[in-house]
């Protein structure tokens, strides 16, 4: 499917709905990668609370992971994350990837 | 039959007085010379309660058009007025505006640039911003302006067009010059303008949009494309408009105003006040036998360039007022625009460019049957001499 031309498109660069942020996958950006550690998790939802991407994925009222299709890597999670040993730590991409 | 009333108006009094007759739901604005009394005349409307108007008062003229952006896309009928380097200012924002296809109307008193600091009238701050997207109309004095604006409001808002419009004055020529108008009655203004009906408003959260979401390179051309259509729509929307007006009104409007061209071998070509100052000229020369016409442009954006070649096919030899300078070595805006204009003609005429009046510098009579009377030679002679020259300097 080719994508829309001129003449289809709303004007002015209009998005004629809500929520369309949810499309534009933004976790390719990131550099560093908040990861996830289970058992050290308090549920706090700190993390939740703080993230501006809303990439902390909660089940059951309870943190249980982190959506890298839109999570940029700011780090905020793992600095607020107020456990004693953290619950999320960030890594580099480039390290994961090796 | 429509109420007509007689009044003693500056332009800037009747770019208010339409203004106030047109009510729109926001003004934002920031004062500057000689545009200043057309917002703080409305201003004074709006403290004495007789428009409905959010007035914001800003901090400069970039947040005044950003103001206006932002009401403009909650889906209010917004106008603002600038001048000069209030207009260079919005410069950035300007471009926001028909971008987002925002129906804003601007009322513009043409004032030079800095530098030097000079706050008199020529044409180099609209025409700066004449690829900004916007509809440009010129005004020859205060009853124009008033009208234009009207029309602005109009011409702005529909929906083939959605593109914010500036109907310009000269200032203080026309701005500070008092004249006697016709007016519309409060009532007639509110029926031709009509009630804006915005096709997507922000502000509906029953239907939740997105306004000045990001482009990368996969559509940033097509919507670029989609203002370029826009503004093609514009000619016959203004056209309409014009027309409308004068059936209601009496007082009809095109893109162009011809003066005793039918016939005329040597032409001039000019915008807003100059024109008046031109027809007494075009006066004198032909009580002495000269074919002399002129060509008044009220329309800059969208250019009319064929109806201006059609007009000016039989002319000899034309002369350019440009009221400001391109500063490329090869002549104003207008004259550039208008000598492309004739392109296509099977036998062109010669075209000159003089630039003038910069800096409020006066432009007399006397000045205007000269550049006719080169006109004349260079007809004769078929030879153009200096493309561009500077009328009214010293050396």
């Amino acid at each position: 499917m080719s994508d829309p031309g001129y003449k289809e498109l709303p004007k002015g660069g209009l998005i004629l709905e809500g929520g369309t942020a949810a499309k534009y996958e933004t976790g390719d950006w990131r550099s560093q990668r908040p990861v996830f550690i289970q058992e050290n998790c308090i549920n706090c939802s700190f993390c939740w609370i703080f993230c501006p991407d809303s990439s902390i994925i909660i089940n059951d009222g309870k943190v249980s992971g982190i959506d890298y299709k839109h999570c940029k890597g700011c780090g905020i999670c793992a600095f607020e994350c107020p456990a004693k040993k953290k619950a999320i730590i960030m890594k580099s991409e480039a390290e994961i990837e090796g | 039959m429509v109420t007509k009333e007689k009044a003693a108006r500056t332009g800037n009094e009747a770019m208010a007085e339409a203004m106030r007759q047109i009510n729109p739901d926001v003004v934002a604005a920031y004062p500057i010379t000689p545009a200043t009394e057309i917002v703080q005349i409305f201003s004074g409307y709006v403290a004495d309660g007789l428009v409905d108007t959010e007035y914001v008062a800003v901090e400069s003229e970039h947040s005044a058009m950003s103001a206006c952006i932002g009401a403009s896309a909650a889906g209010a009928r917004v106008m603002t007025g600038t001048s000069s380097q209030g207009l260079m200012l919005m410069a950035e924002v300007l471009y926001i505006a028909s971008g987002m296809r925002l129906p804003i109307v601007l009322a513009e008193v043409n004032r030079a640039i800095s530098a030097p600091i000079n706050i008199h009238c020529d044409h180099s701050d609209t025409m700066a911003n004449r690829d900004a997207g916007w509809i440009q109309l010129f005004s020859e004095n205060s009853q124009e302006a008033y009208d234009n604006m009207i029309q602005a409001v109009r011409i702005a808002e529909h929906p083939d067009v959605s593109l914010p419009t500036m109907a310009t004055t000269d200032g203080f020529i026309i701005s500070h010059g008092m004249e006697a108008i016709e007016l519309i009655s409060d009532d007639e203004v509110q029926k031709f303008v009509g009630k804006y009906q915005p096709a997507h408003p922000l502000l509906n959260v029953d239907k939740p949009i997105t306004a000045g979401a990001l482009d990368f390179t996969d559509y940033y051309f097509e919507h670029r494309r989609q203002i370029a259509v826009g503004m093609a729509n514009a000619p016959k929307v203004i056209a309409r408009i014009g027309k409308e007006f004068g059936d209601k009104f009496g007082r009809y409007y095109g893109f162009t105003e011809s003066y005793k061209l039918d016939d005329a071998e040597v032409a001039i070509a000019c915008l807003g006040s100059t024109a008046g100052t031109a027809r007494v000229a075009v006066d004198n020369l032909r009580s002495r036998g000269v074919k002399a016409g002129l060509l008044k442009i009220r329309v800059f954006r969208p250019f009319p360039a064929e109806e201006i070649a059609n007009i000016l096919k039989n002319v000899k030899a034309i002369a350019v007022l440009d009221r400001s300078d391109g500063l490329s070595n090869f002549g104003g805006p207008v004259f550039n625009e208008i000598r492309s204009a004739l392109y296509d003609l099977p036998s062109r005429p010669l075209v000159v460019d003089y630039i003038y009046g910069l800096g409020g510098r006066d432009i007399f009579v006397a000045d205007i049957e000269k550049v006719y009377q080169t006109l004349s030679d260079i007809s004769k002679s078929g030879k153009i001499g200096d493309l561009v020259q500077y009328l009214g300097v010293r050396e």
